[in-house]
């Protein structure tokens, strides 16, 4: 971990790294990333939340310097993509959502091939290789093919791949996106590591505990824009209550019981299986609905999340 | 079959580029030598395979046509014009080999990196370009190329397939031949979704290729409207080229008309993939 650790964590830490200013991307005349505005500091981690299709990978792209800008201004490093892309990416790191390993080739193979494209002499991509490969705990798989092995260590070389140019930045998107709920709590394990160790993450996600696990700092995406910004807990404050009282009842459609239930609370949502009643004490409200003869088939207290600010804002649920 | 990579001029007195703020910027000749890199990688773990494979093909060719029909042809036409018939056909399958590499180096593998395992795409994350990527993957295409035609024109030597010592220019134009099949098709496979244009390009343009372009008879013998097809086709240019040379009956003139050919169509190939990369893979 010698490398990954010794992050050189003087100079300005409030320093922004990254800017965009409306920034906008377009696709004949479809506008999947509509006038952004955010900037990322040196060190943070960095999220966009949203569901599929609201522009986050779009975004991560044009971000990566893999994607052009169709307007607005977006600088990495100071840099313009469209004129220093190569020297923009010889400092970022970029996990894509598809894994673009060679299952063909080794574990170590794929990171020897791939320091090469940063200019590393074979020498310094074999030591950067091992210490990347005990960083995410493949040393032993080492010598073998890629394919045989479970998606959540595909992914994690995935990272250690991307760790090879020791980047500045590293782009994530959706990194646990298919793994089962273990592999997610390793690789989370890894990123808040790579974070203490100085790199600066942006990741784009749909699990919105991934986002209050991970993110420093997140905005919220919805149809290619940004509909609100903050941390997860200053988004929470401000766009929901402290906690929400979930009922289901023996009802196809939950709509006839919002009636019943409205007033108790400060606002009730209706989602196709449930009532979310938002209210700063959920038992409080729970005996209220037991007071006014409304009987529920459950009804469950719990502490607002990023879903329900997600709910809130956009009217619908995070993941489909 | 070793596949080395050049180290690095003067690395011990350059700072590595994985220190953090500005890197190095990459010569054109790392990044060309690093995308070789990859595909040298891949060979190293699959030539065996593709060797065999590559070079069984022209060599059945080489015994059933050249000695089997050979025979025949020798003993009832005196051979072509004189010629001997192995030595007619032998440097022509020297040129019609490299159209087949050319098509299992620049379709399915193709759209494997652009579709399937998107090795491209994590080339171009790097400081690689839509450039480095092609010039990169070429080289290691032509490598191949060599090896192959090299194989099989050893092989073809030994069973006497080759009449002056001119034939050793077969394996550049060989290679010119390949190229010029393989810039143009990376083209069309950047524009493909699925597989089904390359049933298409095997067999409406791949097989009538090889049998009218002059490889096993002179394409005299076609109906007058059909020669012109052979013209406008690489295969004919780079038949003609390797029978002029391995014969040693060299027309300067028409030898540099058909090299010519060979290399607009490997120029405007090229052009035209770095144009259907980027639109597919930087968009």
């Amino acid at each position: 971990m010698g490398r990954v650790s010794s992050y050189d964590q003087a100079g300005n830490d409030d320093a922004v790294l990254l800017r965009a200013t409306g920034l906008t991307k377009r696709f004949g005349d479809f506008t999947a990333v509509d006038s952004i505005d955010f900037a990322v500091r040196k060190g943070e981690c960095f999220g966009f939340l949203g569901p599929n299709g609201a522009g986050k990978s779009s975004t991560m792209r044009m971000v990566g310097c893999v994607s052009p800008v169709t307007s607005g201004e977006l600088r990495l490093f100071g840099l313009d993509p469209a004129t220093d892309g190569p020297a923009i990416r010889a400092r970022l790191g970029s996990c894509p959502q598809r894994d673009t390993l060679d299952e063909e080739l080794t574990v170590a193979e794929n990171l020897w091939v791939y320091g090469r494209y940063f200019g590393l002499s074979r020498k310094e991509v074999r030591s950067r290789a091992a210490e990347l490969l005990d960083f995410a705990q493949l040393s032993d798989r080492a010598g073998d093919r890629v394919e045989p092995l479970s998606g959540g260590m595909k992914r994690r070389l995935t990272i250690a791949r991307s760790l090879i140019n020791s980047p500045e930045v590293l782009l994530l998107d959706e990194p646990t996106t298919g793994l089962d709920p273990q592999a997610r709590h390793v690789l989370w394990d890894r990123l808040f590591r790579l974070k203490r160790s100085g790199v600066t993450l942006v990741l784009t996600t749909h699990y919105m505990d991934e986002a209050e696990q991970l993110c420093d700092r997140l905005v919220v995406m919805d149809h290619g824009r940004i509909v609100a910004e903050g941390s997860p807990r200053e988004l929470i404050e401000e766009y929901s209550t402290r906690e929400v009282l979930e009922l289901r009842f023996d009802a196809d459609d939950h709509k006839t019981y919002a009636e019943q239930v409205a007033g108790i609370g400060e606002r009730v949502e209706v989602l196709p299986d449930r009532l979310l009643v938002y209210t700063d004490n959920g038992d409080e409200a729970a005996a209220k609905v037991h007071a006014a003869g409304i009987e529920p088939l459950s009804s469950l207290v719990r502490r607002s999340t990023l879903e329900d600010v997600f709910l809130h804002l956009t009217g619908r649920s995070l993941v489909d | 079959m070793a596949f080395s990579q050049p180290q690095p001029v003067a690395q011990a007195a350059a700072q590595s580029r994985a220190a953090h703020g500005t890197r190095e910027p990459l010569s054109r000749a790392e990044r060309t030598l690093a995308v070789f890199g990859y595909f040298a990688t891949v060979y190293k773990r699959t030539w065996r395979g593709s060797v065999i494979a590559r070079f069984l093909s022209p060599l059945f060719f080489m015994l059933s046509m050249g000695i089997g029909l050979g025979h025949l042809v020798n003993s009832r036409a005196g051979g072509v014009d004189g010629l001997p018939y192995l030595q007619f056909v032998v440097p022509a399958i020297v040129a019609t080999q490299t159209m087949w590499v050319a098509m299992g180096e620049s379709t399915y593998q193709v759209l494997g990196y652009i579709k399937w395992n998107m090795g491209y795409h994590a080339m171009l994350a790097s400081p690689m370009g839509v450039r480095d990527v092609l010039r990169g993957h070429f080289l290691a295409i032509a490598t191949q190329l060599v090896f192959a035609t090299s194989v099989f024109m050893v092989v073809a030597a030994l069973f006497g397939g080759f009449s002056s010592w001119g034939a050793l220019w077969c394996l550049p134009i060989a290679v010119l031949t390949g190229m010029a099949f393989v810039t143009p098709i990376f083209a069309f496979t950047a524009r493909q979704e699925g597989d089904d244009g390359f049933n298409i390009l095997f067999r409406w343009v791949m097989t009538p290729l090889m049998l009218f372009s002059g490889t096993f008879f002179p394409i005299a013998q076609l109906p007058g409207w059909m020669q012109p097809i052979a013209w406008v086709t690489p295969l004919w240019h780079g038949v003609e080229s390797c029978r002029m040379v391995s014969t040693g009956t060299v027309s300067w003139g028409l030898l540099a008309a058909h090299l010519a050919v060979l290399l607009a169509y490997a120029a405007v190939g090229w052009w035209l993939a770095e144009r259907s990369f980027a639109r597919r893979l930087v968009p």
